[in-house]
């Protein structure tokens, strides 16, 4: 593309690979370039969307409004029950509390806000500005906690510390805190604790109901309708099943470690993903219960006997389209190429914002050639791959949404807000509906990309 | 009586944003301008994510992306880095540097490191049309709110680029001091503007940035947008005429322009409902030296009428009203005209001249003022609105939660306005705006009738 060489920084060249152009190297891991305009959060933001969606805890962000007014209820995790954590708090910093430090207004508001609302327990996250003028976090909390009595636990997410990645291992620790304080009397030897699912759209639940009818108890949510009790008592269950590649991945290792407790990696998305997780912790039990195995596949069979009549249409409309894709964790981009196989589609870019060396290999090895790969991409980038590759779906998420549509090219929503359960045998209903929609709807015609002018059109007509 | 803040310490569902936001959307109303943080990368993208959810624009914020090691060394290589590639690949005209919470407080002295990176950026043979205007803004996010940072952003803009050379005579132009207005609402000025056939220019002008057409190709930086020639000539314009009570007084943009230039000052509310607009045309009949056009006097005589044929429909409705505290005095102000009692108006922000700014907008139409809070978030207006049982409220999305509670409706005005579609195009300004709010309000009350109704009737 010609002017693909203006908009690619130097520095970012060994970030984007083309698959059978040469031989496979992606560099990846790396700090965001300056002035580049990453898609990336930081690591305040990687610690608070792993943590808020335990429903009956008090999240209570340490430092000025934006970081608290910018995630308030920003993903649409449900809760069946209490909904504390769809509320949004602050210490909202002052120019005075810099000067002099925050402990003391965090501590009274702490003391206000768990009188208040009652929680479980406390996640305090720290922000910024908070690292630097140097508050104790974790003295204020022990204070706390020795005089309300329940789990006040410090989040140490300062957002220059990293990118999302290091604020997801922030709150893998802060959960660990939990981990081992409950009882775990009369839970069965066939168990699991889901990691990594947010609920978002009410996800977890369609998991939880797999599992249910595979005869295996869910321990704890974590964290999507995440409960503080059942955090405590995560170590009574057999197995962790853990999904997308950063988030939770940390906790289910300090668990193998510290209680034994053995994990799997899945994922929900797609229907060969979906089947594959459900039937990997089925094989995981089949020593217990021998009928564990066959119990899954009458639920696998049930499940797609419904679907794949469903997609019949849907893979008629869309097959040799092509898709997009650039999303935050790799794990989803991983179950998206196979989804989109699935429907018929080719996949011709992918990308992610934090994803690991070894997440890039799999990519590059499930893509087909002349599939872009990139790490950390920025809009410049992004909007010139869609353009060169004259794609039809862009899936991503509320950043990616207007570069796609500023262009005329169809977009799939594949973002924390969604209200459309992506996850399951459903959700992949769902998502080839929503491809659909987009890919099938007549607006296109009208975009400059693909109509002429009206004035061409007129001097064609006459 | 000045200090109307809040009686808790913690803040819960915030009633504002932070400071580095407003002056990223003032900046976006620059032609061939990039709006840059410097701070850490998450700043620019939940502000990014923010803005986009309601513009449904492609809104790029530049980072300076600090690490761990900057926070402790400073942040100016990395300041300087992103300054020349923001330069190198988005070709950008302006670069707008609002500084952060984080780098305020490591104590970068950003004036000086841009100054210096001026200086060697010419030392290095880049010809001056090469190189962007740069400016910097101080928004520390502890101080103040996004519109205390938009305002300063406006400020910093005029104070770097205005000119005046001392042979250049006073043009014909008027500048226009908006403040943050929908994309809707600075087209509809220009239109007025164009109209009276008063030369303007309006800074900033979100008018195409945050609402373009559908394009052929991505555009590093969106059309539109004031032009760095027209902010130049700031400085000899004839008048200025900003928009907004809170800055009665302050030291805006207006002010500098004024001291600075001698460019006579109009200070007016943001027009809203009838009163504040016919304000608005009395100051453009005195610059244009002719009578308001008959458009917009039949506009005016409309809205009347419909003040006329809906005002049962909205008399003794009882109102709360949040937001930016320039949008809850225009909005309180019209819905006084209205007959709508405002039973609370509060704002996150923070002035001090809210109470002020009301009681002359009431201009004794109700004998009493109605509830004024500054400094609140949506906990204290929860707890004040539970025993004014309003009717209705006005504010944008994030009161949304109220409005389920109470089982009343939301009139979405300002932003954000996450939840529903077309936010950028709501009007909100002069006759056309106030005709619009009006029949969304007495829509809003006979739709909550009629479904309240057992009857089920389809006539009024």
């Amino acid at each position: 593309m010609s002017n693909e060489s203006q908009l690619i920084f130097e520095e970012r060249e060994d970030q984007i690979h083309r698959k059978g152009e040469q031989p496979y190297r992606l560099a990846c891991d790396r700090d965001s370039l300056a002035g580049a305009v990453s898609q990336r959060a930081c690591v305040f933001c990687g610690s608070r969307v792993v943590l808020y969606p335990i429903a009956d805890a008090l999240h209570l962000v340490h430092g000025p409004i934006g970081c608290a007014a910018y995630t308030w209820d920003i993903r649409g995790a449900l809760s069946s029950g209490p909904e504390l954590h769809r509320l949004s708090f602050s210490t909202d910093l002052q120019e005075k509390d810099v000067i002099f430090g925050g402990e003391e207004k965090l501590h009274r508001a702490l003391i206000e806000l768990i009188d208040r609302h009652g929680p479980k327990a406390a996640f305090v996250y720290s922000t910024c500005i908070v690292g630097i003028i140097g508050d104790d976090l974790a003295a204020v909390c022990r204070r706390v906690s020795k005089e309300k009595e329940l789990p006040v636990i410090p989040v140490q997410s300062e957002g220059f510390k990293g990118n999302k990645r290091a604020g997801y291992h922030a709150a893998c620790k802060a959960m660990f805190e939990l981990v081992g304080t409950g009882d775990v009397s009369g839970i069965s030897p066939l168990s699991v604790n889901i990691l990594g699912d947010f609920n978002l759209a009410g996800e977890i639940w369609i998991i939880r109901e797999y599992f249910q009818r595979m005869g295996i108890e869910t321990v704890a949510n974590i964290t999507g309708d995440g409960r503080v009790d059942d955090l405590r008592r995560t170590h009574g269950a057999a197995l962790n099943v853990v999904q997308c590649s950063g988030a939770t991945m940390d906790l289910a290792k300090m668990m193998q470690e510290k209680f034994g407790t053995p994990f799997i990696r899945v994922s929900y998305f797609g229907v060969e993903d979906m089947a594959e997780s459900l039937y990997a912790v089925a094989r995981f039990f089949e020593k217990q219960d021998s009928n564990v195995l066959s119990r899954t596949q009458e639920l696998v069979h049930e499940e797609l006997s419904v679907l794949l009549p469903q997609l019949k249409e849907f893979r008629q409309a869309l097959r040799g389209k092509k898709a997009a894709i650039y999303v935050g964790g790799a794990f989803k981009a991983f179950s998206l190429v196979k989804a989109f196989r699935l429907l018929g589609m080719k996949v011709v870019l992918v990308g992610s914002q934090t994803g690991t060396a070894e997440d890039y290999q799999e990519l590059h090895e499930i893509t087909d050639e002349g599939t872009i790969i990139v790490d950390d991409s920025n809009p410049l980038e992004l909007s010139s791959f869609l353009k060169e590759k004259d794609v039809d779906i862009f899936v991503g998420g509320v950043k990616e949404r207007p570069i796609a549509y500023k262009l005329g090219v169809g977009f799939c929503d594949h973002n924390h807000e969604r209200k459309e359960p992506l996850e399951g045998f459903v959700g992949m209903f769902n998502f080839a509906r929503e491809v659909y929609t987009s890919v099938m709807s007549p607006v296109w015609r009208f975009v400059p990309r693909r109509s002429r002018t009206l004035a061409e059109e007129r001097f064609a007509g006459s | 009586m000045s200090d109307y803040s809040s009686p808790y310490i913690s803040t819960t569902n915030a009633c504002k944003l932070c400071k580095p936001l407003g002056a990223c959307l003032a900046f976006r109303g620059i032609e061939g301008a990039v709006p840059f943080l410097h701070g850490s990368q998450g700043c620019a993208t939940y502000m990014r994510r923010y803005i986009i959810s309601h513009f449904r624009e492609p809104m790029d914020i530049a980072s300076s992306s600090l690490g761990e090691k900057h926070a402790v060394y400073g942040g100016e290589a990395n300041l300087r880095q992103g300054l020349q590639n923001v330069m190198k690949k988005f070709g950008a005209r302006l670069v707008g540097v609002a500084t952060t919470c984080l780098t305020e407080t490591i104590g970068d002295d950003v004036p000086m490191i841009l100054r210096t990176f001026k200086r060697e950026m010419a030392e290095q043979g880049t010809a001056h049309q090469d190189l962007p205007a740069i400016v910097n803004v101080a928004t520390p996010s502890y101080s103040g709110t996004h519109m205390e940072g938009f305002h300063a952003a406006v400020r910093a803009v005029v104070e770097q680029l205005a000119e005046c050379p001392e042979d250049a005579g006073r043009s014909a132009a008027v500048n226009l001091l908006p403040g943050f207005t929908s994309p809707a609402d600075v087209r509809y000025l220009q239109e007025i503007m164009a109209d009276c056939g008063i030369p303007v220019i309006v800074l900033p002008d979100i008018s195409e940035t945050l609402d373009g057409p559908a394009l052929d190709d991505y555009r590093k930086i969106p059309d539109g947008g004031t032009s760095l020639a027209e902010i130049a000539r700031m400085g000899c314009s004839r008048a200025t005429i900003e928009l907004g009570r809170t800055l009665f007084g302050h030291e805006s943009a207006g002010r500098l322009l004024e001291t600075r230039f001698q460019v006579p000052l109009h200070r007016l509310g943001v027009p809203i409902g009838l009163r504040e607009s016919d304000r608005l045309f009395e100051v453009l009949q005195l610059l244009a030296g002719v009578e308001t056009p008959e458009k917009h006097v039949l506009e005016r005589g409309r809205l009347i009428d419909a003040y006329v044929d809906g005002h049962k429909y909205t008399f003794g409705k009882g109102a709360v009203i949040y937001g930016e505290e320039d949008l809850v005095i225009g909005l309180t102000s019209f819905l006084l005209e209205i007959g709508v009692k405002p039973l609370l108006c509060a704002s996150g922000g923070k002035s001090g001249r809210l109470r002020e700014a009301i009681e002359d907008v009431n201009d004794s139409i109700l004998p009493e003022l109605p509830i004024i809070r500054e400094g609140v978030d949506f906990y204290e207006i929860a707890e004040e609105a539970e025993s004014l049982s309003p009717d209705l409220l006005l504010g944008h999305s994030k009161g949304y939660h109220l409005a389920r509670r109470f089982r009343i409706p939301l009139i979405r005005v300002g932003f954000p306005i996450h939840d529903r579609f077309g936010g950028q195009r709501v009007l909100h300004l002069g006759y056309r705006g106030a005709q619009e709010l009006f029949d969304r309000i007495v829509n809003a009350l006979l739709d909550a009738k009629q479904e309240a109704s057992p009857v089920g009737y389809g006539y009024m």
